[in-house]
């Protein structure tokens, strides 16, 4: 069978790829794109460790079809720096130390950045249930939660 | 297996017609989930989010038109929907996590026939209505006469739901939601309470109905509840006769989240429960008066 061509936004750019219909979103952008920051965890949407941005949703790319992103504006972890000033939570993620091995860390930061963009300033209470959607099997929590915090903060000392 | 994205009902019915082993799907988020468990591929994919009435909420004046292929954060981010029917939505924004809410559906929640969907004992409780678009053109279904046991529907070969009917609400009336699950977020009810009540000017129960999911096949009414209310003010003896209705009613399996005895007590703790949560909504309800004046 031929392989249906999907034209979409990444991180800003106009992205063309080509893909089998049955393929995620999730595996069109590591193996098509060649981005690849978003992690398969359980590839069933329950541990977040895909977490993209679709349309201004925050969205496991594990749940979407590949051709579903036909037209999408699609945000991933390599998207939310500005250039080479990481990303207010890159930043407090990595003086935080908020992650051990890893492979959580692209998830959360990508569903906290769709928090922040969305509560800017949210309790520890608003933190942990946004990010009820991302697990870290290292359990690492509390450091990624204060980091998360941090990150809030630093937006309110810059705006 | 092909993706399709027909962008009308009509569109929709004559691919269906043309790929008889299609999947029909909306959000996804139980179909990858099931292709990744060994389930068969299907010969088509057909996704109805691009059918417009499939994927709006909109106020047709006697009643709210919700798209059953609407993601289920744009139910709860619907203000107008959400103080009507503040347990409807409430059910809908239990369904897993803020990266599913963006993708998860009624209608995928309702036709997946999980007999834990947790918006269906807060559809049923609410009366809504399936609109079903097929080969013989459309015709309209009480919720609770969808599902028919677990995975398995009503719906005949080349159907789908395009939409759910909910009738505005009467004056004075208020539903709720309830579920029991060991953790806080991100788990599937061990058992679940759906119940609407509408009060009368003395503060009786003038109408009520009670649904139970997670305790059957299908998710369920309780009419020996519903009777024990109307009528009746809400207190000790009414809802000690609801709570034995719906223990009654149950007719739950064992397994990891619960057992039979347990999930049949809880029924009777979370209906009792629901019925006064739904109840204080109702007295406190602004509903009927006031959108009579300004929506219709």
């Amino acid at each position: 069978m031929s392989r249906t061509h999907v034209t979409c936004t990444i991180n800003g750019d106009e992205v063309e790829f080509l893909c089998e219909d049955d393929t995620t979103l999730l595996n069109a952008l590591r193996d098509e794109v060649g981005l690849t920051g978003s992690k398969e965890g359980c590839g069933t949407g329950d541990c977040g460790a895909c977490s993209v941005i679709m349309d201004g949703a925050l969205t496991c790319a594990c749940l979407v079809f590949a051709p579903e992103a036909e037209g999408a504006t699609v945000v991933t972890v390599e998207g939310i720096a500005d250039g080479n000033k990481l990303h207010p939570l890159q930043q407090t993620f990595l003086e935080g130390a908020a992650l051990q091995c890893g492979v959580c860390t692209p998830g959360f930061l990508v569903a906290a950045k769709a928090l922040l963009d969305e509560n800017p300033h949210p309790t520890e209470t608003e933190v942990r249930y946004a990010l009820a959607g991302n697990l870290c099997r290292c359990t690492g929590y509390d450091k990624i939660i204060r980091a998360v915090l941090a990150a809030a903060d630093y937006n309110g000392s810059e705006g | 297996m092909k993706y399709l994205a027909p962008k009308t009902v009509e569109e929709a019915t004559t691919l269906l017609a043309e790929h008889p082993g299609a999947t029909v799907f909306a959000g996804a988020t139980d179909v990858i989930p099931q292709l990744k468990a060994g389930r068969p591929e299907p010969e088509a994919l057909v996704d109805l989010k691009k059918i417009s009435q499939a994927v709006s909420v909109s106020d047709e004046g006697g009643h709210w038109s919700i798209g059953a292929a609407t993601a289920t954060a744009k139910l709860t981010g619907n203000k107008a929907l959400a103080a009507e029917f503040p347990g409807l939505v409430e059910a809908a924004g239990l369904i897993g996590s803020d990266q599913v809410q963006s993708r998860a559906t009624l209608g995928g929640n309702l036709c997946n026939a999980s007999p834990a969907a947790d918006s269906v004992p807060a559809m049923i409780a609410n009366g809504m209505r399936a609109v079903i678009a097929g080969p013989g053109g459309t015709r309209t279904v009480a919720v609770e006469d969808i599902p028919t046991g677990p995975g398995s529907t009503q719906l005949q070969p080349g159907e789908f739901v395009v939409s759910f009917e909910l009738d505005h609400a009467p004056a004075r009336t208020g539903d709720a939601y309830l579920r029991l699950i060991p953790r806080t977020e991100m788990d599937i009810a061990v058992v679940g309470a759906g119940v609407r009540i509408t009060l009368d000017d003395a503060g009786n129960v003038a109408s009520a109905t009670v649904a139970i999911g997670a305790v059957a096949p299908t998710a369920r009414r309780v009419p020996a509840a519903e009777e024990a209310l109307v009528g009746n003010p809400i207190n000790d003896t009414t809802l000690a006769a609801v709570a034995e209705a719906a223990s009654a009613a149950c007719n739950p399996i064992d397994d990891k989240r619960g057992t039979i005895a347990y999930r049949r007590q809880v029924a009777g703790v979370l209906a009792r429960r629901a019925v006064v949560a739904a109840a204080e909504r109702a007295a406190a309800s602004t509903n009927g008066a006031s959108n009579n004046g300004e929506t219709r």
